[in-house]
């Protein structure tokens, strides 16, 4: 087993809710990240799932502090990341790279693709040499695949598949150890997903780059990662090797996520047991109380309201789990329950409140 | 007799100063009633303008549609304005991807339900809000008499979905057009929607033209798949038959390129080289050539026909042969 790149102990990332005309007052927190601890080990593909809102571009922004985190500890090749400052702290990041989701946006529309990737060379003063510039650029460049003459366009002049490539050319430049790719693919089309997935792929082979992923496609993920966090609402509820997790999810949001995935295989479909969740994500500015998850579970129990589960090891295997019940789960000895979905406010800090005839959790949907 | 007859349909978007840009070119399909019908492609292949011309909602200016767009026999596309506006949300519904931007922010939602009713059925505003009330409740929105008197904003995503589904089917349409009514939603509420549409259907026998770029979402819930490139139909299928033996190379070229959840890790991905913008006209041959990998001579030079109603290739991907 090789060693861990990175390691993030408790990490805590609140954002203020502030109210009021003349002061700021403080009326609350959202809990995007609150008290995630992961290691990413050299050389390895950690994916990151969730849906949105649960925290987990959070997470990626606050391991290279691009958000300060409230608190936690953040380790990276053995140096402490959160006591670097100001200076330090700049140039540390030449070690960590980031990759955006939306191509068009995160390229300046104004700038050509030479002056975007010296920019990052002159902030880390590695311009000096004009031919080693030169050569630098020709060398990342032909490594995403791009011709040597993209340098001199702009943005617009490429397709979306070749925008994301300079993307990738932008944080590959300065030779970073660890790439945060934040949904690489989502704005991508099919044809062009795979492109892109098979080009992380081929860098990480050349270059031994270590990644975190962060998508909300899971057969993405799968596809790409050797260990695979799950998260909801702010905290890891789940997490193991890729195939280990697809063969014996624990965590009843894994198992109701792996399930709602559509595969492109009608025998499949039609074959598949469904866990429907109810109800939607509920408002980080106020998650319930105990297990994030009990408002949606449909194998939740009294004792998930009251204390909240920590990830603990489950196996040898090493997965680990964020679940009071998760061997009871797995042994049908707890069976499922109906669940009524509470009404989830997207601008309310209140908490969710029950409705009436609700939607129900169900599990086992019938094949058509 | 089928429900939905699109025949021949063209789309030509043209403005001053520019040359014009053939989205639609020459699409075929037929619904019969109760069917599910998929309409799969990339982004640029045409199949939102497809939906929008069939509803007629593509702005005049600008624009030639040509072809015939036969709903039980009536051509919507020689209808008057006014004729088209009575049958649009009464015979035929449709649910955009951006539930957001297709609501109004400033009507409550009750009203935008009952506004269907009320134009459609001549049903007062009491009573259309009654029944407003109970469609609301069958999409699966909680406490619907209170939603009634709420703003879009003032809901989730899923349920702003939900709301537009119930608006779609509230006067109980022969056709209802789905535009990637989940693509702007999470895994867990898609699957909750697709469900949902899934019941509607079967229930009050509508028929679905379901848009998606998302193959898994049509190997689930459609009869039949047309997959669409630069325009034209280039493959049509039953479901089964499509996946399991796809015979244009892009169709096959996208089905190995999506990464399968219950597929071991690792290896690559097969890709399709280029992009999207890399084709030739139709009229000089296959718009995909410049990207196929089963490209011979015969596919440059005039337009491959669609081969029997079914496949457009002069060189598709040989038949499995059993064994």
């Amino acid at each position: 087993m090789t060693e861990a790149l990175v390691k993030i102990d408790n990490l805590k990332v609140h954002f203020p809710i502030k109210s009021g005309l003349l002061f700021d007052r403080t009326v609350g927190y959202v809990y995007a990240v609150d008290g995630v601890s992961l290691e990413i080990r050299k050389g390895e593909t950690y994916g990151l799932v969730g849906e949105s809102g649960c925290g987990k571009s959070t997470l990626g922004r606050g391991l290279l502090r691009l958000v300060e985190p409230t608190s936690g500890e953040i380790t990276f090749d053995g140096t402490d990341v959160r006591s670097l400052e100001g200076e330090r702290m700049r140039l540390f990041r030449r070690r960590m790279q980031m990759v955006f989701q939306d191509p068009m946006s995160s390229l300046d529309p104004r700038q050509s693709v030479q002056s975007m990737l010296v920019e990052g060379l002159k902030a880390h003063g590695l311009h000096t040499d004009r031919a080693g510039v030169q050569k630098r650029l020709r060398a990342t460049l032909d490594s995403v695949g791009l011709p040597a003459s993209a340098l001199n366009r702009y943005p617009h002049e490429f397709s979306g598949g070749q925008r994301q490539r300079i993307g990738i050319a932008r944080a590959l430049v300065l030779g970073p150890e660890l790439i945060v790719a934040d949904e690489p693919v989502s704005a991508l089309d099919v044809s062009i997903q795979a492109q892109v997935i098979n080009l992380l792929g081929d860098l990480q082979e050349s270059l031994g780059l270590t990644y975190l992923v962060i998508a909300h496609d899971l057969a993405v993920v799968r596809h790409i990662s050797d260990t695979i966090g799950v998260m909801y609402l702010g905290s890891l509820v789940e997490e193991a090797d890729g195939d280990q997790l697809y063969e014996r999810p624990l965590h009843p949001y894994t198992r109701a996520l792996l399930s709602a995935v559509p595969i492109p295989d009608p025998r499949v479909e039609d074959r598949r047991e469904r866990i429907l969740l109810a109800g939607d994500l509920p408002s980080p500015a106020d998650p319930p109380s105990g297990c994030r998850f009990r408002t949606r579970c449909p194998w939740s129990q009294p004792r998930c309201t009251d204390e909240r589960p920590e990830l603990r090891v489950f196996d040898d295997s090493g997965q680990r789990v964020a679940c009071h019940f998760a061997e009871q789960i797995q042994s049908g000895e707890l069976t499922a329950h109906e669940v009524r979905a509470e009404l989830v406010r997207p601008d309310s800090d209140r908490a969710p409140e029950v409705g009436a005839e609700l939607i129900v959790t169900r599990t086992d949907l019938p094949a058509p | 007799m089928a429900l939905l007859d699109v025949r021949d349909l063209s789309v030509v978007f043209q403005r001053r100063g520019t040359r014009p840009v053939t989205a639609v070119d020459g699409v075929s399909f037929t619904v019969e009633p109760g069917q599910t019908v998929g309409l799969v492609g990339e982004s640029g292949c045409g199949k939102s303008v497809t939906s929008l011309a069939i509803m007629g909602l593509l702005p005049r200016r600008g624009n030639t549609v040509a072809g015939e767009v036969l709903f039980e026999n009536t051509d919507l596309l020689k209808l008057r304005p006014a004729e088209l506006r009575d049958r649009r949300g009464r015979d035929i519904g449709m649910i955009f991807q951006d539930p957001l931007s297709s609501l109004n922010p400033v009507i409550p939602l009750g009203l935008q339900v009952a506004e269907v009713l009320e134009r459609h059925q001549g049903r007062t505003r009491r009573e259309a809000l009654r029944e407003a009330r109970g469609l609301l409740d069958a999409v699966g929105i909680p406490d619907p008499e209170r939603r009634l008197k709420e703003f879009p904003h003032q809901l989730s995503g899923g349920m702003r979905q939900r709301a537009l589904i119930a608006i779609a089917l509230a006067c109980k349409p022969r056709l209802l057009i789905a535009d990637e009514p989940t693509t702007a939603l999470d895994v867990t509420i898609q699957a909750q929607i697709l469900t949902l549409l899934k019941e509607l259907v079967d229930n009050s026998g509508t028929a679905l033209v379901m848009i998606t770029h998302d193959l898994g979402v049509v190997a689930g819930l459609c009869d039949t798949v047309n997959v669409l490139y630069a325009g034209k139909v280039v493959e049509r299928a039953g479901r089964h038959h499509l996946f399991a033996e796809p015979r244009h190379p892009y169709t096959d070229g996208l089905l190995q390129s999506v990464p399968r959840l219950d597929a071991d890790r690792g290896g690559r991905l097969h890709q399709i080289r280029g992009s999207v913008s890399d084709n030739i006209p139709w009229s000089e041959g296959c718009a995909f050539a410049p990207r196929c990998d089963r490209v011979i001579d015969d596919c440059i030079g005039e337009t491959v026909p669609l081969l029997g109603g079914a496949l457009r290739c002069t060189n598709p991907v040989p038949k499995e042969v059993p064994v």
